[in-house]
């Protein structure tokens, strides 16, 4: 076993976060004033703003609020209700409360409104960061780790610096024990062989194919892959090009099983999450933006994700650290204060794909044991979630806890 | 070294550094004058590539040549698409004109 911290912190469910966050979460747009006003003046304490923006309730993201409302990063709630939205505020409430997690309900509209609102909801915050000192620690061992990883802004060295040097840090990961998640099926448009190569069975490997399969049939609709203006500035000039990059960030393990958003993995090993919806093609793109995919890699337990970028992205995440491995040394140099990781430098002789595996490991330790990665101390603390529909994947996909 | 290979397989290489356009790039099999400006990732031809002909990296396709590339020329949008969307548009049409018939 392989130590990580001695003072994770121990939620009633028996989870162990490696950050003890309290979220104030908004339930529809028109509560998201008053949510960021009682959240602002904690923003350095350890408070993150999440919230839903739609009026109809939607079986989605509903899952995934309560995914993220229980995830062990998280070790408290304030919701914070307009009144007459759709979503289902009562359910939230007990979802988190039968976590063993502290969870408080504020309706705007019962409390008097804006100002009587923010007023309450700080006083709240208070007492509620009062008891989140007293959570209890554990140890925490590399093997309880889950890692996520995202590229975002890739370039022409995206797949031949960070992403590989990536799958090298989830082979160790995998190796150790750990939980880790790729994700994008759209982004592996053109690997269905080889993926399906790599499934631990047959059934995983065809729910493996399907998922890609589903995710170009919804791209073609929309008429846009996974593909920005950017990719090809960079040097990218097909999907299938930029898939087999990304690709590689799922290093060599066999790929233990297929999750869907808010799935939590219930035994180590390495996850495909399939983040396009299930069905017809409804509510749009299946993610805006890499937020929402570092959104659902958290849903799914991340406690920290990998995030590759060539272009140069500086976002971070609420809940979970964010940490950025940059894939282009142009782009370390002229974004030095947003990046973690200079994977680049393998282009210029400075170091080998395995050095860079390795350092990404170590950081993935230490960040765990509390150190905060760039973005996080940067206070990036971005969150989006929209609408989806997901069928439940079926028991082949989920290998049972060993 | 100014571009790598990533395969042997392949019939392009990645430019590893900024190149101007004129300059002679080193490839494993020889020089090569560059026909544009080229920054950091992108594709140059290793021999000569005939317009259809697939483009290989990593040792597999990631599109085929809509011409005729030179050795040395840039591989891009200008020269080369993809074989994979257009494919699954028209299965995507095919899937949901069935579905709106049925």
């Amino acid at each position: 076993m392989i130590r990580v911290r001695g003072d994770a912190f121990l939620r009633a469910d028996g989870r162990k976060g490696i950050r003890n966050t309290l979220a104030v979460i908004y339930l529809v747009e028109c509560g998201h004033h008053v949510a960021r006003e009682i959240q602002l003046p904690f923003r350095e304490s350890g408070v993150h703003l999440l919230g839903f923006g739609g009026c109809y309730p939607n079986e989605y993201s509903f899952q995934m609020l309560s995914a993220l409302a229980t995830h062990p990063n998280v070790g408290g709630v304030l919701l914070v209700s307009l009144g007459c939205e759709g979503f289902n505020r009562a359910g939230l409430l007990e979802a988190v409360r039968r976590s063993g997690r502290p969870a408080e309900l504020l309706v705007i509209q019962e409390c008097g409104g804006t100002r009587a609102t923010i007023a309450e909801g700080r006083t709240r915050v208070e007492r509620m960061l009062r008891s989140l000192e007293a959570v209890p620690r554990a140890t925490l061992a590399l093997h309880e780790l889950v890692v996520g990883t995202i590229c975002g802004g890739s370039d022409g060295t995206s797949g031949i610096t960070a992403n590989p040097a990536i799958g090298l840090a989830f082979d160790r990961l995998v190796t150790a024990g750990a939980t880790c998640i790729f994700e994008e099926t759209g982004e592996l448009i053109g690997c269905e062989r080889i993926l399906a190569s790599r499934a631990a069975t047959p059934a995983v490997g065809f729910q493996l194919v399907s998922s890609v399969e589903k995710a170009a049939r919804y791209y073609a609709t929309l008429g846009h892959g996974s593909f920005a203006p950017g990719n090809a500035d960079g040097g990218l000039t097909t999907q299938e090009e930029k898939s087999m990059g990304a690709f590689s960030k799922s290093g060599s393990a066999p790929i233990a099983g297929l999750l869907k958003p808010g799935d939590v993995p219930q035994s180590g090993g390495l996850y495909l999450l399939d983040v396009v919806p299930d069905g017809e093609v409804r509510f749009g793109f299946p993610n805006v933006n890499d937020t929402a995919e570092i959104v659902e890699l958290i849903a799914c337990g991340s406690h920290v994700t990998l995030f590759s970028t060539g272009r140069g992205s500086v976002v971070g995440s609420a809940i979970s650290p964010v940490i950025k491995v940059c894939a282009n040394p142009e782009t370390f140099r002229n974004l030095a204060g947003d990046m973690d990781i200079d994977a680049g430098r393998i282009l210029e002789g400075r170091g080998t794909l395995p050095e860079v595996g390795d350092e990404i490991v170590a950081l993935v330790e230490q960040v765990a044991a509390g150190m905060p990665t760039v973005s996080e101390a940067l206070g990036h603390q971005e969150f989006v979630l929209g609408y989806k529909s997901f069928e439940p994947v079926g028991p082949a996909c989920h290998p049972a806890s060993a | 070294m100014d571009a790598i290979l990533l395969s042997p397989l392949d019939n392009v290489a990645v430019v590893v550094r900024r190149l101007a356009a004129g300059s002679r790039a080193e490839l494993e099999e020889g020089e090569v004058t560059l026909d544009r400006d080229l920054g950091l990732g992108h594709k140059i031809a290793r021999r000569a590539i005939a317009n259809g002909e697939k483009i290989i990296k990593y040792g597999v396709a990631i599109g085929s040549a809509t011409c005729a590339i030179a050795p040395g020329q840039h591989v891009h949008l200008h020269n080369m698409q993809s074989d994979y969307l257009p494919t699954y548009t028209l299965e995507t049409e095919r899937i949901f004109r069935k579905a709106a018939i049925s």
